[in-house]
């Protein structure tokens, strides 16, 4: 009898560690066999931990599983209170495309004989036998889009990096996820760390870069784990190192950690950080591109943008980018969180509708109250009301929208949500993770949190000053992080102006 | 404390690495529990920095502590998708029956904030001693004081 128990951090966090002896030891009194195999999480992170049993006609799973719930396992299934039928018949699960996240919670993260039987490697081969040009042609004719926010064309920025002249070249993966609601990333390297290893490498080949690194936020140390563990087996098995599965051609990388600053996840501060200094926004130009890390040409990639990339040297460009909508081709990897019912990793095509995804898909609130705002795209993105419901989720709409995409990640709020708080929120934020360096920024945000203060006191000449501060720092900071933190307050404003508003006297 | 044996250790470990500053001050922190400033001279005449520079980087993060942590460290995430889901009740909850405040080491615990896990859809979340809780309510912030205090 093979049980899978997964080891993403989110089933971890719900108690999946101790299921792993309670099911041996139930099993030994029961005189069974059981092998345990770790998997990473399947993304339904409300039934976690999902516990999954393999029976001829597929995977079983019951969640979300506590210890009570052990001795069930080995009765009649069906009759288990947390039984949930066949995992990938789930509707959740079966709705999806699931390109990127294909392997995630199927395998042992570590285990590369069972990567390389579901499909991985294949793009990695299909690489190795095109010139660096045509595997840059390949990435651009998929229509991928830079998957950290601010989608940029990934093969713009490969080829790029292909054309510099330079001894020597860099691939940088901004695993940096540092926007609440977002956990896409840590959920693949946990959960399929030879993917993005994969991507790297097909990104090396491709624009001449024989040395990568992957800069992992310190807040997620399973995911440093498995990454490092992934490196060093990857090595091990000639994935890397001087000759890429035996072609000849050299790439290597090194796993590195983040110290705490937000802003790191900005991609010049993430090559400052990365070099050793204060992760301080560098201005642009020079593009990273031409002259980024160590004053080298380096592509910064977000984790999802690489992950893509060995499913479209394996399928083909036309398959990828026959999925989506308008410019935003492909799938994305939707981070439904928060106040929600059916909270999880949902990937899926371009163009689903913001209500179908919260409401829907996540099943609204988790309180049962109804949903008041979604903040889309992390503490820079809009908060969006239902009246945004219909929008559909690509770059193009959410930024007429005067939102966000960013990096998919979307929290629900529910009724209770106090706007004003919230606006304060991500000026409080900004201000604690600004750089420094540019003005709007250090001095806007502070300035940011002493008008809502006003607002809150009853001030209402107070509001115009703050649509001023928010326009001065979308115009003239240096980065998305000064220039962003607008989106959040001015939302709130524009959709909820009457918690903004003074309050009047009751007596009155 | 005299962090030199050890130091060197580390700073040769390193050597020749492409940006090390940060490895080094992770090492020296895994090390000494903190960044002692008596480290700062000697990491920059290994790297061909000034102490002030090896000041400023160290300054710049907020994982680097100039003095040790309690011997269990609470990482209460305090990022939207937590706030979403009462984490402002779980922070109350679990300063009371800590007794103490966001930021504050009492009593060999260290609490404080931390914005995101990437836990969000099993908020409100905490990183206990490096490992991840999910789901955090009073009831378990209580289990939780009772936990690291026993």
């Amino acid at each position: 009898m093979k049980i899978w128990v997964p080891s993403d951090a989110a089933a971890r966090a719900c108690g999946a560690d101790a299921l792993v002896p309670a099911i041996l030891a139930e099993a030994a009194r029961r005189g069974i066999a059981v092998e345990i195999a770790r998997n990473g999480s399947r993304g339904m992170v409300w039934l976690e931990p999902l516990v999954e049993i393999e029976t001829p006609a597929g995977r079983i799973g019951f969640g979300p599983m506590t210890l009570a719930d052990v001795p069930g396992l080995f009765e009649a299934p069906e009759a288990h209170p947390k039984a949930q039928g066949l995992v990938e018949e789930i509707a959740f699960f079966k709705r999806q495309t699931r390109l990127t996240f294909a392997r995630c919670g199927r395998i042992d993260p570590l285990d590369l004989a069972a990567y390389e039987a579901e499909g991985g490697l294949a793009g990695l081969r299909a690489a190795l036998a095109l010139q660096p040009e045509a595997v840059v042609d390949v990435v651009a004719a998929s229509g991928l889009r830079g998957r950290g926010g601010a989608g940029f064309p990934t093969g713009i920025k490969w080829r790029t990096v292909l054309h510099a002249k330079a001894a020597r070249k860099y691939i940088v993966c901004n695993a940096d996820e540092g926007d609440s609601g977002s956990f896409a990333d840590r959920m693949l390297m946990e959960g399929d760390p030879f993917c993005l290893i994969e991507g790297m490498a097909i990104a090396g080949l491709a624009t001449g870069a024989v040395q990568g690194y992957v800069y992992i936020r310190s807040e997620y140390p399973d995911a440093i784990a498995a990454m490092r563990a992934a490196v060093e087996r990857a090595r091990a098995a000639g994935m890397l190192g001087e000759s890429v599965l035996g072609s000849g051609r050299a790439f290597d990388m090194e796993i590195r950690e983040g110290a705490g600053a937000y802003v790191c996840g900005e991609e010049t501060s993430l090559l400052n950080s990365l070099e050793g200094k204060r992760g301080v926004v560098r201005a642009k130009p020079p593009l990273p591109a031409l002259e980024g890390f160590l004053g080298r040409p380096t592509v910064v990639n977000n984790v999802l943008s690489l992950a893509a990339v060995p499913w479209i040297l394996a399928n083909g460009p036309e398959a990828y980018h026959a999925i989506g909508i308008n410019r935003s081709r492909g799938t994305i990897p939707l981070q439904i969180a928060g106040n929600v019912r059916f909270g999880g990793l949902f990937e899926t095509g371009f163009g689903i509708t913001l209500g179908e995804i919260v409401e829907e898909i996540g099943g609204g609130t988790a309180s049962g109250r109804p949903v008041k705002a979604v903040q889309v795209g992390g503490p820079l993105g809009a908060y969006h009301p239902r009246g945004d419901y219909d929008l559909p989720f690509c770059y193009e709409s959410f930024a007429e929208q005067k939102g966000l995409v960013g990096h998919a990640g979307l929290v629900v709020h529910d009724e209770g949500a106090d706007m004003l708080g919230l606006a304060r929120f991500a000026m409080e934020f900004c201000a604690v993770e600004s750089c420094g360096k540019c003005t709007p920024c250090r001095i806007g945000a502070v300035r940011g949190v002493e008008t809502l203060d006003r607002v809150r006191a009853g001030d209402a000449a107070a509001i115009p000053l703050l649509e001023d501060l928010c326009h001065t720092m979308k115009l003239g900071s240096l980065c998305a992080l000064g220039g962003f933190t607008p989106y959040p307050v001015l939302s709130a404003l524009a959709h909820f102006p009457e918690e903004f508003t003074p309050v009047r006297e009751a007596a009155e | 404390m005299t962090p030199e044996p050890q130091l060197a250790q580390i700073l040769q470990a390193h050597a020749g690495r492409e940006g090390a500053l940060l490895p080094i001050l992770h090492d020296v922190q895994a090390a000494f529990g903190y960044v002692p400033e008596e480290v700062y001279a000697p990491i920059g005449a290994a790297l061909k920095l000034s102490r002030a520079e090896v000041a400023g980087v160290v300054g710049f993060y907020h994982d680097f502590r100039a003095a040790p942590a309690g011997r269990h460290v609470i990482k209460l995430c305090r990022a939207e998708a937590c706030q979403a889901m009462g984490g402002a009740a779980t922070q109350s909850a679990l300063e009371a029956a800590l007794g103490q405040k966001l930021g504050e080491t009492k009593n060999g615990v260290t609490l404080e904030a931390v914005y995101c896990l990437g836990l969000c859809a099993c908020a409100p979340a905490a990183l206990v001693n490096g490992a991840p809780r999910g789901r955090l309510d009073a009831a378990a912030a209580q289990a939780l004081a009772g936990e690291v205090r026993a």
